[in-house]
């Protein structure tokens, strides 16, 4: 009751921590694909380069991600704010990325690619005429995955003043205020449940 | 018997193993090909016969020896323009499964950028000359397709710009005994004599021998024989050619 309550006096606040957090995580979500891509496209013609980078980003995984906040405010351009968490964000998604775009692209039976080949396509007209759009699948559960992690991870990201969800989070602990940890914690997990669901049932309609 | 003078294919001395292997795929396989001849190549499985075509181009280079086409050595030429010369219809067909059947069949067409127009006649144009209904397939996606209908569409595709050499791995593989006469017809007439180069790689004696100008029998990656059917049937060269031939002819006692 008390938190129907709260959120009545406080939907203004609510809504724009909700509305930020969006912001951001879409914001994270688009820098990541697209380096994603690119990073995908230059692995597709560089083996070793796609080896070597997703070795990289598996390292980068593995670091906790408050750990990665730490590390990234010294660095020149960086600092407190929301930049920062964005470019945290968009390091942690590359892993899932690029670990899904390439062997979504690398999985397309061998025969297809061969005739294709055989016909006089040049390695670029193999990728986008081939390759991607026969793994559209992999490659959607692999934003799908990323997509959901942003969402957890930008909560963290209030930490160095980045807003969001996270920031009920942290101002109702520095304030003693249950209430808005709890919405903070409702929104969060509320978010992330729809938008798997959502997610999940459009992966299904992709063959 | 020599429709022409000019030198197709040559293969000088080409040998090919694979990595990990104790053998050669291809082993020293030196030949030459006339434009114009329409070559079957007969052999046991695992012989070298695809391995041989792919190398023809390029989807595979030799460890050692040449392959002139035209004239041209083709190690010289970018991979892409050589297999833009040449049809391949692969053994697996390999049909695009997220492209309709007439998208399939326009894929070099597109590559080298023909007009719409011409791109839907010749479509349908060949559509009917492997034996299908243009108004039922084209807009069918390969998984709609039997077998047999999908290397049709296999070979429609790889003779979608007429080229002057066409590299054929079992096309017939899956067909039926009946459209395969058929088949076997219209593809001769397709070849028409003097200007196109077949390679054609079957396990169908018969079809080898009714089909082909000249056979290539190969065995354990080398060549036992190329010669005319005639010539393949009175006079087998060696052992296994020998045996190929007599395991068909005993097949045939049953009737
Ligand atoms: N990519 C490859 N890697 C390693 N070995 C290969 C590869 N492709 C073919 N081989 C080997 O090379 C030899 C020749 O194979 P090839 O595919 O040319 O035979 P084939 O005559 O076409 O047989 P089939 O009639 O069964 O199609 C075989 O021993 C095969 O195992
Ligand atoms: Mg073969």
């Amino acid at each position: 009751m008390e938190l129907i309550q709260f959120a009545q006096r406080n939907h203004g606040l609510l809504l724009r921590a909700l509305s930020e957090h969006i912001q951001m995580v879409l914001i994270a979500l688009i820098l990541s694909v697209l380096l994603a891509g690119v990073l995908t496209i230059v692995a597709m013609f560089y083996k070793r380069v796609g080896t070597f980078l997703t070795y990289i980003f598996s390292i980068v995984y593995s670091i906790p991600s408050i750990a990665l906040f730490a590390l990234m405010i010294p660095l020149p351009g960086m600092g407190l704010g929301r930049n920062t968490a964005i470019a945290v964000l968009v390091l942690y998604n590359q892993f899932m990325l690029l670990r899904n775009f390439i062997t979504g692209l690398n999985g397309v039976d061998p025969a297809i690619v061969e005739a294709a080949t055989g016909m006089g396509m040049t390695k670029a007209q193999l990728i986008y005429k081939v390759r991607v759009p026969l793994s559209l699948k992999p490659i959607f559960v692999g934003i799908r995955l990323a997509l959901v992690s942003t969402i957890a991870i930008a909560i963290i990201a209030a930490f160095i003043g980045a807003g969001g969800i996270g920031l009920l989070v942290t101002i109702g602990l520095e304030t003693g205020n249950d209430n808005r940890i709890l919405w903070g914690v409702i929104l969060a997990a509320g978010l992330g449940i729809i938008t798997n669901a959502a997610l999940v049932w459009v992966e299904r309609k992709i063959k | 018997m020599m429709p022409s003078t000019t030198v197709a294919i040559e293969y000088q001395h080409v040998c090919k193993r694979f990595n990990g292997a104790n053998y050669n795929a291809v082993n020293d396989v030196d030949l030459r090909i006339y434009e114009g001849e329409f070559i079957t190549i007969l052999g046991s499985s695992g012989s070298g016969k695809t391995t041989l075509l792919k190398m023809t181009n390029r989807l595979l280079d030799p460890d050692s020896g040449d392959i002139i086409l035209f004239g041209e050595n083709i190690r010289d030429v970018d991979p892409v323009l050589v297999r833009r010369r040449i049809g391949y219809a692969i053994q697996q067909v390999g049909l695009f499964p997220h492209m309709t059947i007439a998208e399939n069949i326009a894929t070099v067409p597109k590559l080298l950028k023909w007009d719409k127009m011409r791109i839907d006649d010749r479509v349908r144009e060949l559509t009917v000359l492997v034996g299908l209904e243009p108004d039922e397939f084209l807009t069918r996606y390969p998984a709609q397709l039997s077998g047999g209908q999908q290397q049709r569409v296999g070979l429609a595709r790889a003779l979608a710009i007429d080229p002057k050499i066409m590299l054929l791995d079992e096309p017939f593989g899956a067909i039926d005994a009946i459209n395969r006469l058929n088949l076997q017809d219209e593809l001769k007439r397709i070849h028409g004599g003097l200007k196109k180069t077949f390679l054609f790689v079957t396990h169908d004696i018969n079809e080898a021998l009714k089909l082909g100008t000249r056979v290539i029998v190969m065995n354990e990656g080398r060549v036992c024989q190329f010669d005319t059917p005639e010539n393949i049937v009175k006079n087998p060269t060696d052992g296994f050619v020998e045996s190929l031939i007599r395991s068909c002819r005993e097949q045939e006692r049953f009737w």
